[in-house]
């Protein structure tokens, strides 16, 4: 086993165990923690394939910015463990049938799948051409994505245009029964419109 | 990197890509309206809206005369073999316009009764009619997902559109879930297929999958990707979501995911299976057969156990899907036109239906009941004349077109030997017509509930003649539909 097939199945151990974390602990902060780790073990491996670009943009985007919003709002909102499991039991054994079944075909075929077939087919399991120290992964994306790519690219810049346009449209809602404070009116007052004096004789005693 | 570029499409010059541009001109166009509408929509007030209304329109009518135009002759795959453009995927894309009008057209009164006529209902329209012209005339598993992608967001949002209603917000839940689910079977689907293949172009897969029938790999892939597919379309057993988003949506947003979307899912359906994976044709006619069997027994046999009119049409839709299925699983041009066809047809009879439960909605009465159908000749005999039309054209009866269909996709079946299946299908289809022929007892037997007259704008009630007149008019001569499709298939 060469030091880079180490660090790959120590790497994906660890992926594959948080994953498994993120699905069975009880507390949902530690779940999105363990998403973290999920999500930083991944980075590794694709540093282990030389994909340098993607590896440091799945640690700046997800890890340092989509799972810190996540992990606020996750903060912020109070979620009901016990709710949310509620019916887990009663519906177990299906599920563990299901699963089971699933498995059992995978299994079924992965036995009946020739090792050889793999290799000789399966050309995109071959280890990638390792490429000198100067040579820039992102430059290299980026001119894929600007020309080979450019249609989907231009689809997927759409794509994020209508989530938001959707986000906006479902939650952005001017209720008509809400009371807002509008500081310009408030500022803006004078004194003749909050108070009003009124002149009337005073009253004899009798 | 380096196995990676020696499977990637050569690229071409900037020149060779702004060359091709004129080849996206209908998506293109599309593009800008709607961002157009999008901003001219911020500077206009409630009373004003009939602005984006019309742009849309104008939008959707520009689309028909330029693509009508510009149809292909022959096929042009462009962008690096990310995109085509043939006379399959043009003739579809002009019925998706053609069907988003009339959706536009159906619902305007619908949404100005319940207070969601506003202009993100046109824009996310006008997005989805985009991401359905990117699936049409996609060439690659890439631009099929985004395509998709884009379609189903538009659609999620829409359904959720009316927010303070609950029954909405939860289907728009279910919806997005099981959605979301699907797409991942078929990027899982597709990663396999790109992992034993090496690229993600159809054409390219096409001849790799010829050349590898026997991995495993491929057929392991293949079956995400039907699945996928299943659940778009709504096959049994991917149905569930179907009857619950149909009944739970508000018509209007009904109408645009029942109509237009399908058109959308049987290209994407010819797309990866016949032009991707038709080499492995022997491992998907028994999937979908299976599929199409089961969609056909659970759609009629459900349907008929249902009083919502919107529920009904649901597990109708799905049965109809059964038979689309089964045109495709013969894999014979016969067959691929068959389906075609059904499809094309099939989405007339669903605008017109969907368009009568609109036609007879008013500002807090949803009339979606199978009840509210009662003793409408009393009450309107010329519209209880089009909803027997529809129902009568979706039993099947002829001379309507939906018996055409189902001829055709019957003939295809029975032509390559499997008379068996096609006696099944004659069969459901009978048990079928027993719920469109009970919409038509109570039209026309039943004493109403109310006695008024029906009142609806003059547009709509134009459009829904129209819409009953083409369908009896194809029903007449359904060669004038079937001619052009046997000729770009």
């Amino acid at each position: 086993m060469t030091g880079v097939q180490i660090l790959f199945y120590a790497f994906a151990t660890m992926m594959v165990l948080s994953a498994l974390m993120v699905i069975t602990v009880r507390n949902p902060v530690r779940s999105a923690l363990f998403l973290v780790l999920t999500f930083v073990s991944c980075s590794a491996i694709w540093l282990i394939m030389q994909a340098e670009f993607l590896a440091i943009v799945l640690v700046l985007v997800y890890v340092g910015a989509v799972m810190v919003l996540f992990l606020f709002v996750v903060m912020m909102l109070d979620i009901n463990i016990a709710r949310l499991k509620e019916g887990f039991i009663s519906y177990l054994p299906v599920g563990i049938g299901i699963a089971g079944l699933f498995g059992g075909m995978l299994a079924y075929l992965l036995y009946h799948m020739d090792a050889s077939d793999v290799k000789t087919k399966m050309r995109s399991l071959y280890p990638p051409a390792s490429k000198p120290a100067d040579y820039s992964n992102t430059e290299e994306l980026g001119e894929v994505l600007y020309t080979v790519y450019v249609y989907p690219f231009e689809i997927a810049a759409v794509i994020l245009l209508v989530a938001i346009v959707a986000a906006i449209a479902l939650t952005f809602r001017r209720r008509s029964n809400t009371k807002y404070q509008n500081p310009d009116v408030q500022v803006a007052v004078k004194r003749d419109d909050r108070v009003r004096v009124v002149k009337m004789d005073s009253e004899d005693k009798k | 990197m380096e196995f990676i570029a020696a499977y990637l499409p050569s690229a071409m010059t900037n020149d060779a890509t702004i060359a091709q541009l004129p080849l996206a001109m209908p998506e293109i166009i599309l593009l800008c309206m709607a961002c157009i509408v999008l901003v001219v929509d911020l500077f206009l007030t409630d009373k004003t809206r009939g602005g984006t209304y019309i742009l849309s329109q104008i939008t959707l009518v520009a689309l028909i005369v330029i693509t009508t135009m510009t149809f292909a002759k022959q096929d042009t795959i462009a962008f690096n073999g990310t995109f085509i453009r043939d006379g399959m995927g043009d003739l579809l894309k002009i019925f998706i316009y053609i069907a988003t009008f009339a959706v536009f057209l159906y619902s305007k009164s619908y949404l100005k009764a319940r207070d969601i006529y506003k202009g993100e209902y046109y824009v996310l329209g006008l997005f989805g009619v985009l991401g359905m012209m990117i699936m049409v005339s996609a060439q690659s598993f890439l631009t099929i997902y985004l395509g998709l992608e884009l379609l189903s967001l538009c659609m999620y949002a829409m359904v959720a559109l009316q927010r303070d209603s609950i029954i909405a917000s939860e289907s728009a839940m279910k919806y997005f879930v099981l959605g979301a689910i699907a797409s991942g079977m078929l990027l899982y689907g597709m990663s396999m297929i790109y992992g034993a293949t090496g690229s993600l172009e159809l054409s390219t897969i096409s001849s790799e999958v010829a050349a590898q029938q026997q991995n495993i790999i491929l057929i392991f892939g293949l079956v995400f990707v039907v699945v996928g597919v299943a659940f778009k379309l709504g096959a049994v057993p991917f149905h569930m979501w179907l009857p619950d988003v149909y009944q739970g949506s508000p018509t209007a947003v009904t109408i645009f995911i029942g109509s237009a979307p399908k058109i959308a899912a049987f290209a994407m359906m010819m797309r990866l299976l016949v032009d991707g994976l038709g080499a492995l044709h022997v491992q998907w006619q028994d999937m979908l057969m299976i599929m199409a069997i089961a969609s056909m027994a659970i759609g009629n046999v459900v349907a008929i156990a249902q009083t919502n009119l919107k529920r009904m049409l649901a597990y109708s839709t799905i049965s109809h899907v059964g038979f689309i299925m089964l045109g495709v699983m013969t894999a014979t041009k016969e067959g691929y036109a068959a389906s075609m066809f059904y499809t094309i047809t099939y989405t007339l009879m669903a605008l017109g239906a969907f368009g009568m439960i609109m036609l007879m909605s008013r500002m807090g009465f949803e009339s979606d009941k199978l009840d509210d159908l009662r003793g409408l000749n009393h009450r309107s005999p010329w519209f209880a004349f089009m909803m027997l039309i529809f129902m009568f054209s979706m039993a099947g009866v002829p001379p309507f077109v939906g018996f055409w269909a189902k001829l055709q996709v019957l003939k295809s079946v029975v032509s390559i030997d499997l008379i068996w299946l096609a006696l099944i299908a004659v069969i459901f289809s009978i048990v079928g017509a027993f719920y469109y022929l009970r919409v038509i007892k109570l039209m026309y037997f039943d004493t109403p509930q109310e006695t008024s007259g029906i009142e609806a704008a003059s547009d709509l009630r134009l459009l829904l003649s129209v819409n009953g007149i083409v369908v009896l008019a194809l029903g007449l001569y359904p060669q004038l539909i079937m001619g052009i499709i046997t000729s770009v298939i």
